[in-house]
């Protein structure tokens, strides 16, 4: 039992930084158990496949370090690693027929053979496998991927699952202590993937080796996995079993990108109550009073009742039938609420809702404000997240005003010079409003990510340069990777003097 | 090995460590060092001895005069003019000629287009000198060689053409059998009838392969003087054979050097024009 | 219509380019000196190219420089177009353009800059610089046809040979080097098809007493000494023969593996 428990792989504030100066993994620490099915997921981009990479021996840690059973392997090449890699277009040789893909790695293999010799005593020689074992274990092995009589066909000839087989049976022959997985799916479709799940999940448990697999398909990672790791941006987000990253998403992130979520703001009232979409519900997180709060409702969560015995009622606005059950939209205000039922309510219905306290997950609420540290040009703009915006600059001392040449008169006629004053900046998550005239605004960056709220979207806009963010709560559609400007009205940033900044 | 020795274990052999690097341990971008030294040497180091040369008299003193010279005598002059208007010509002919064959064969199935194609490469390895004799004989035989000084021109050109037209094929037929059908018919689906699709699409699409076919006409043909003085009577002089005069019987390395330079100029001036410095579409035999 | 008149354009160009050759051909089974002149069927001049001992020196000298400038040409080309694929920073570009510019250079400055240089190392024109030379002609054109090939190898597969256990040196080996080998092959072919069809770059570079088919005939046809150019004519149509059989198995190869495909 001890032995199952053993940390095989771990990885201590790992980064990577590319030459380009993006950060694909920034300081990640993890563990994996022996014999565990892990999973990363996470959006494309979002680091999980360079930390596999780095696991694997085909990048080097920028910083950090990977510990195999407990020693440091960062310095050791991919060819050393008793780690063997699916990689995402399976990368068989097209030179090699099957038999010799599938060979390679053991033609390459060294082993201590121990003899016995006639008179009892014992010696061990290193050698390469004969001919006759490799043969067996390509035999062992073809067996279990269902390829048996393949062994001369030319890779070319074979189907994208057949690859897929050769591709896994080709690293497990080597009976790595780690197999590595790169969305080894992805190429397959729907059917075919679906019951290769289920196969690797089988080839899990027979083979006992752990699995470290890479994928962005959500339901890929909870039909699989003992533990997912979630990522973006570089940074884990959530590590946990699926069942408690689908119950307990940590923030937003993770509940929008594990399957479909409703995501309200509402206010905490102490007690296990919280308020949102104008009513009170009872629900298991114990929360501050008074603390602004992001409910996650999963929108099978959502039951309907009779009139007047729910929360709250409102108006179907749209309903798709989904294969197994409906998918609903209901308006109530400006929110909208998605229900997932098998039983329909047709569109323009008024219908009433409940919600249990266990399908009530509360979350701190990420942002409440945007925070810089800028300075002051000369033209009394003020610099910040990669931009240049108009500002007040006589709200940094009170009463004060601005003569002809720009200077700053205080309230008891000190003239100041605020060029390249350091100061703080704060703009309100509403405050701000994105064009997709480049030149409209003083920051120009793309969306990188949307979260639908309920009433409102919460999008992220980044800079190139620094990789600035800014977080926007807007009412308006927008799409991903747009790219867009960010307009600031003067009246709306906050500007407070740095404390140490006299010059 | 001894056959009364039992094998009572085996265990998969894991590196623990790192091992100390091997002597002969090469990452791959290395392997291209030995090219390099070998350029260095044998391109770049023999470029700048031209130029070193080109502006030094023969006693190695500091000198405009090898250009002076060349400039002034309106033989090589006249000389530089009539190797451009060569090149130009039979540039020109050879697309006129070759962009119907390479735009033919694409056309065809696939097989059939490739087997016609060898059919145009093939006659490259019989030796050109041979093969620029035997046209020279053929050439005799009707009766139009060395009649006058406009044969004399017109048999040059026709030399240069038989040589250098399977390197205006290939580039065009590599770029032409590129070409994504479907944007053909798109066009036509847009309502462009056979001509306007092949003017508006098919043109267009090619001009890298008409740029690097030019690039493999033009420039050589300045320096084919095998050519001109097998096709050309001996009338015909042209920049290339300049040079080849000054580095034997004049043995004036400089002179030769600084119209080398003057070469290496029109050559580049050509290229900065024609956008062939920035074209990806090589080259000679890439089809090969 | 249109079919037949595309058709008889390309015979018409095929012409203009076979005539020549095939007179060369039919003039191969006379001995007369001059093409024009038919004195009489004979095999004399394939005689010729087996007793004549110049004639043979100088068909086997052709061949052994093709050979040998093309095996090294393309051994040096093949590691060159490696080390620039592989390394994305400055070296690789400049290798890159070096080798671009031999590729543009015309013919004659390539040989005059040789003839330079080896003129300034003392041993001059010797089997050396004459090897370098055509080696200066081929290389670049060797990187051409392998980088494509590279280009077109999935990025994976040496990641997937390290994976497996192999050294960079094995994984170069067991699987770059098979992935790229058509690319080398025909970079070879080309080399040697570059190295036989050369003039201006031998006549610079060889030793005084070396003749290769072109110098030689090249040199006959200037000093009018004619005498063993009608032998060349027999050595053309063997080549051509040559050519056609190649051809043709490999046309026979082609059908033969889109047949097996099919099935």
């Amino acid at each position: 039992m001890e032995n199952e428990n053993k940390k095989i792989i771990e990885l201590i504030d790992l980064t990577r930084i590319f030459e380009d100066g993006l950060i694909a993994v920034d300081n990640v620490n993890l563990y994996v158990r022996k014999g565990e099915f892990v999973t990363f997921l996470g959006p494309s981009g979002c680091g999980k496949s360079t930390t596999l990479r780095m696991i694997a021996g085909f990048d080097k840690p920028t910083k950090g370090k990977i510990l195999l059973n407990g020693e440091d392997i960062s310095d050791l090449p991919p060819n050393l690693r008793p780690i063997n890699t699916v990689f995402q277009r399976y990368a068989l040789f097209p030179h090699l027929n099957v038999y010799d893909n599938i060979a390679f790695g053991l033609k390459l293999q060294k082993q201590k053979v121990t003899y016995e010799k006639a008179d009892g005593t014992t010696f061990t020689k290193t050698e390469k496998l004969s001919k006759r074992e490799i043969s067996e274990k390509v035999a062992k092995v073809l067996k279990m991927v269902d390829l048996e009589g393949f062994e001369k066909r030319s890779v070319s000839t074979l189907s994208g699952g057949q690859q897929q087989r050769v591709a896994i049976a080709r690293a497990i022959v080597n009976e790595p202590q780690i197999l590595l997985l790169d969305e080894p799916l992805g190429a397959l479709d729907l059917k075919m993937r679906k019951d290769m799940q289920l196969e690797l999940k089988e080839m899990h448990k027979k083979l006992g080796i752990t699995f470290i697999y890479v994928t962005h398909d959500q339901e890929e990672a909870l039909t699989m996995s003992d533990t997912i790791v979630v990522m973006q941006d570089g940074v884990i987000q959530q590590v946990g079993t699926p069942t408690d990253i689908y119950n307990e998403p940590k923030n937003s992130f993770v509940a929008n990108f594990i399957g479909e979520s409703n995501i309200f703001s509402g206010t905490s009232l102490g007690d296990k109550k919280v308020k949102f979409i104008g009513k009170e519900f009872d629900c298991l997180d114990d929360f501050p009073k008074n603390e602004n709060v992001d409910v996650v409702v999963r929108p099978e969560d959502v039951i309907f009742t009779d009139i007047g015995k729910g929360k709250v009622e409102g108006k179907i606005i749209s309903s798709i039938f989904k294969g197994v059950h409906y998918e609903m939209v209901m308006k109530v205000g400006k929110t909208e609420v998605i229900i997932q039922n098998t039983e329909e309510r047709k569109v323009g219905e008024t219908v009433c809702i409940d919600i249990k306290p266990d399908g009530i997950h509360l979350m701190h609420k990420e942002f409440s404000s945007n925070k810089y540290d800028g300075y002051i040009t000369k033209k009394n703009t003020v610099c910040f997240g990669d931009g240049e915006f108009e500002c007040d600059v006589t709200k940094l001392y009170p009463n004060s005003t601005l003569d002809e040449e720009g200077y700053l008169i205080t309230d008891n006629g000190e003239k100041i010079d605020l060029t390249d004053v350091d100061v703080n900046v704060e703009v309100g998550l509403k405050d701000i409003e994105i064009s997709d005239d480049e030149n409209a605004g003083g920051a120009v960056g793309n969306i990188i990510s949307i979260i639908y709220k309920g009433d409102h979207y919460q999008l992220i806009v980044r800079t190139d340069e620094n990789e600035e963010y800014f977080v926007v709560d807007t009412e308006d559609t927008w799409n991903e990777n747009d790219r867009v400007s960010v307009i600031i009205k003067p009246e709306k940033i906050k500007l407070t003097l740095k404390t140490e900044n006299h010059r | 090995m001894n056959t009364q020795d039992k094998v009572i274990g085996r265990e998969k052999l894991i590196a623990e460590k790192a091992p100390k690097k091997s002597l002969f341990a090469f990452s791959r971008k290395q392997l291209g060092i030995p090219y390099g030294v070998f350029l260095a040497l044998f391109v770049i180091l023999p470029l700048f001895l031209i130029l070193y040369y080109a502006f030094t008299s023969k006693t190695g003193s500091f000198t405009f005069a090898n250009f002076i010279d060349f400039f002034s005598n309106p033989t090589s002059v006249s000389n530089l003019f009539l190797s451009l208007l060569i090149a130009f010509v039979t540039t020109a002919l050879c697309l006129l000629i070759a962009y119907p064959v390479a735009y033919i064969l694409s056309k065809m199935k696939a097989k059939r287009g490739t087997v016609l194609l060898l059919l145009f490469i093939m006659p490259m390895w019989i030796n050109f000198v041979l093969r620029a004799l035997a046209m020279k004989e053929v050439m005799t035989l009707m009766g139009i060689f060395a009649k006058d000084d406009f044969f004399n021109f017109f048999n040059t050109i026709v030399g240069m053409v038989y040589d250098f037209l399977p390197f205006m094929i290939m580039p065009l037929y590599t770029t032409l059998i590129k070409t994504d059908k479907s944007l053909l018919e798109a066009s036509y689906d847009l309502g462009a009838t056979k001509a306007q699709t092949f003017r508006k699409i098919t043109l267009p699409l090619s001009v890298p392969g008409i740029i690097s076919g030019a690039m493999m006409v033009f420039l050589p043909s300045m320096s084919a003087y095998v050519i001109s003085d097998t096709f050309g009577n001996g009338k015909i002089t042209i920049i290339g054979k300049l040079i080849e005069e000054q580095f034997g019987t004049g043995a004036n390395w400089n002179a030769g050097s600084a119209i080398a330079i003057v070469m290496l100029i029109v050559m580049f001036v050509t290229m900065l024009l024609t956008g062939g410095f920035k074209n990806e579409t090589n080259v000679r035999g890439t089809a090969l | 219509m249109k079919k037949f008149l595309s058709l008889f354009y390309i015979f018409l160009v095929l012409a203009f380019i076979y005539v020549p050759i095939l007179v060369l051909i039919v003039y191969s089974f006379t001995g007369s000196v001059i093409i024009g002149n038919w004195t009489g069927f004979s095999f004399e001049l394939y005689a010729k190219l087996f007793t004549e001992e110049r004639i043979r020196n100088m068909i086997i000298s052709t061949v052994l420089l093709a050979v040998g400038a093309g095996i090294l040409s393309t051994i040096l080309g093949t590691m060159g177009a490696i080390g620039i694929y592989y390394s994305k920073g400055k070296f690789g570009k400049i290798i890159k353009g070096s080798s671009s510019i031999s590729v543009i250079n015309a013919e004659i400055v390539t040989g005059i800059s040789l003839a330079l240089v080896f003129s300034l190392i003392t041993f001059g024109k010797t089997y050396f610089s004459l090897i370098i030379g055509h080696m200066v002609l081929c290389t670049p054109f060797v990187v051409l046809s392998v980088t494509p090939k590279l280009k077109q190898m999935d990025s994976s597969l040496y990641e997937a040979a390290l994976d497996l256990g192999a050294s960079p040196t094995k994984a170069l080996f067991k699987v770059v080097i098979p992935e790229i080998l058509p690319g080398i092959f025909s970079g070879f072919m080309l080399a040697i098809t570059l190295s036989l069809d050369d003039y201006i770059i031998t006549v610079f570079t060889k030793p005084e007493t070396f003749d290769t088919i072109s110098t030689y005939v090249y040199n006959a046809v200037k000093n009018q000494a004619k005498s063993e150019l009608p032998a060349l004519r027999a050595l053309s149509a063997v080549i051509f023969l040559i050519m056609v059989i190649v051809v043709v198995i490999m046309n026979i190869r082609a059908n033969k593996k889109v047949a097996k495909e099919a099935r």
